[in-house]
């Protein structure tokens, strides 16, 4: 038996840069090379090879939960039998998504996150004004590290692979499983390698267009249960920050993980920060690809999704000339709530005024963010231009509190979902941009592109 | 959440009536965020798909079949979307395919969940069908017609006999303990 790598054609779906290379067959005794997923999830189970398809049991160095999440993970923990979980240092809470409690129901349910972190006395349980939005704070405290396996109860969890871990969202049972095992079983998952290309021509192109784009072509389901491997100069060339917000929506297209091989750019942001040792993997060159998307972002504009789905995406020169006129801009969540996307509103927000029609919530996504734009003068700029400034938390994107949509009303959202119904009313829309389109929308009332402003 | 009252060594068919709905049905509509404050079987099912089918849930009669198209349960991993599904009377899922997390928590819930493409694409509205879990098959019962869904990996098979995934761990942790 031998492994044969067949391109087998195009699909009429993705386009005509997508080649299916798919495995039809593998020899017992042949050596074969392995993705960073793989040779990740291998490592987590004490296994020299694994393949896609395998089953297998993997040792967990973090497990995440929050408000929403934990409550119900907690519930069934309870019905384990179980007195303690596996280690008090590698279960994280945090209270992010209804935290500062938007009323009672949400109150209860971070007191009782509050109260099993004390009764587990839990490492890493951070309160509200020492934490953020936690897709934002775990690589920014050094919680995670590359070449970690974290489940997460909340779908983004998959933001990690910007750092070369694997990571993904769970449910609260799997993650009640993993807080009393610390292992849980998975599926190796196929690898899907997304090529970036080029070096984008347009200033305003940031690491959300490019995945805005990448599902875009694919579908929301483009990579469903797969890993989305994103590689090319493109993706070295971009910044940390960029990279979370890449991995961070591969679960937009379906993906179990997203994961960016870490390089000398990794190694910086980690160094300082890491409160454990890393390892850094990389993919063999022999590595088995069940599909390759290619994308040549030299002439990429910034992406506008519109509703209902991030897939649906046009270029923001479209979505402009379309002068639909919107209700509410935000500039924040587990996406685009880090510093560069801060930084990058307030360019455009500087000696400007938000247009007035137009609502702006700015939400940095953890306290040290928060903190370092009140020092360098960024929350004066969006003060100034007429938005308010909140404490970092979910709240909008998901539509639980501060920001939620009436009927009929529009919505620019550095957010990753466009779901019907998910800022507010049913009958709302939310238009998904990078965070220059956001601010230069909040200006023009309308959807606009970031030079129509600067 | 309620212990997985139904797993497929107990149940022999589920059977019940069809409701459709289409491609891409993500967590969101299952179970909107605003009614994430509380996480009660009964109150998610009270609001369950409301933003898609409006009353649905008083309309839902135990046992009834949600039979969706591609990619069903995409979205956020809030397990309060297959719980409401479970606790508005529905028996099973039978979809074109399913969103990873979806489908895990799904199993891990004691909601069986079945991937039948032929299903999706053929069965209409309204009719009745019926399921047998242990072998993938599905009958519709108004016309007589026969189609097979996948069966479960072993894996799968393995915790939904225990009843789902706590029982299947506390049976683990158990078997350590002795």
């Amino acid at each position: 038996m031998k492994r044969v790598q067949v391109t087998e054609g195009i699909s009429a779906r993705c386009g005509e840069n997508i080649l299916l290379e798919r495995y039809l067959e593998r020899g017992s005794d042949e050596q074969v090379g392995m993705t960073i997923t793989e040779k990740i999830l291998a490592a987590h189970a004490g296994l020299e090879e694994v393949s896609a398809g395998d089953l297998l049991t993997a040792k967990l160095d973090l497990v995440l939960a929050n408000d929403i999440t934990g409550p119900l993970a907690i519930k069934e923990f309870a019905k384990i039998g179980v007195e303690k979980v596996f280690d008090q240092d590698k279960v994280v809470l945090i209270p992010d998504h209804f935290a500062p409690a938007k009323d009672i129901p949400s109150a209860q349910q971070c007191f009782e996150v509050k109260c099993f972190a004390q009764k587990q006395q839990l490492k890493h349980y951070y309160e509200v004004g020492r934490n953020g939005i936690e897709h934002c704070f775990l690589p920014e405290q050094g919680l995670v590290v590359p070449g970690d396996v974290v489940i997460g109860a909340d779908s983004h969890t998959c933001t990690y692979g910007g750092l070369g871990a694997f990571s993904t969202g769970v449910g609260s049972t799997d993650l009640a499983v993993g807080m009393a095992q610390g292992e849980l079983w998975f599926r190796v998952p196929e690898t899907m390698k997304v090529v970036l290309n080029g070096k984008p021509k347009n200033p305003w192109v940031s690491g959300k267009d490019y995945i805005l784009a990448v599902i875009g072509k694919i579908g929301v389901d483009g990579a469903r249960y797969m890993a989305m491997e994103f590689t090319g100069e493109a993706i070295s060339a971009l910044s940390m920050d960029g990279r979370l917000t890449m991995a961070n929506m591969a679960i937009e297209a379906g993906a179990k993980n997203g994961i960016i091989a870490p390089d000398e750019k990794t190694v910086e942001y980690v160094k300082g920060r890491a409160q454990r040792p890393w390892k850094l993997y990389q993919s063999d060159a022999d590595a088995v690809y069940h599909a390759v998307v290619e994308l040549d972002v030299t002439d990429l504009q910034p992406q506008v999704a519109y509703p209902h789905l991030p897939s649906n995406v046009k270029d923001v020169a479209v979505a402009a000339a379309a002068k639909l006129p919107i209700d509410q801009v935000v500039i924040g969540s587990c996406t685009n709530g880090r510093w560069e996307d801060l930084w990058t509103a307030a360019q455009i927000l500087k000696n400007k005024k938000v247009h007035p029609d137009v609502r702006v919530i700015v939400i940095p996504g953890t306290q040290d963010i928060y903190l370092q734009a009140v020092r360098e003068g960024l929350v004066e700029i969006f003060i100034q231009a007429g938005a308010v400034v909140s404490t970092p938390t979910c709240g909008p994107c998901l539509g639980g509190y501060m920001g939620i949509l009436a009927k009929g009303e529009r919505a620019v959202s550095t957010t990753n979902r466009n779901f019907i119904g998910r800022m507010g009313h049913p009958e709302s829309e939310i238009y998904l941009t990078n965070p220059a389109v956001a601010a230069a929308s909040a200006v023009l009332g309308r959807i606009a592109a970031p030079e129509e402003v600067v | 959440m309620a212990e997985p009252e139904k797993t497929l060594d107990k149940v022999d068919q589920l059977k019940g009536k069809v409701w459709k709905v289409g491609d891409d049905i993500d967590t969101d509509v299952i179970i909107a965020a605003r009614y994430l404050n509380r996480s009660e079987g009964e109150y998610l099912a009270e609001h369950c798909l409301e933003d898609l089918l409006p009353n649905l849930t008083a309309k839902v009669k135990p046992g009834d079949i949600l039979v969706a198209g591609k990619n069903f349960g995409c979205g956020s991993s809030r397990e309060h979307a297959p719980v409401a599904l479970k606790y508005a009377g529905f028996s099973c899922v039978i979809a074109h395919s399913f969103a990873r997390i979806f489908y895990r928590n799904a199993i891990n819930i004691g909601l069986p969940v079945i991937v039948a493409p032929e299903v999706a694409e053929a069965v209409p509205e309204g009719v009745i069908l019926e399921v047998e879990p242990a072998t993938g098959v599905i009958r519709d019962l108004t016309n007589g017609q026969t189609y097979r869904g996948e069966a479960f990996p072993p894996f799968m098979l393995e915790i939904l006999s225990a009843g789902g995934a706590i029982p299947y761990v506390r049976k683990k942790v158990n078997r350590r303990d002795v």
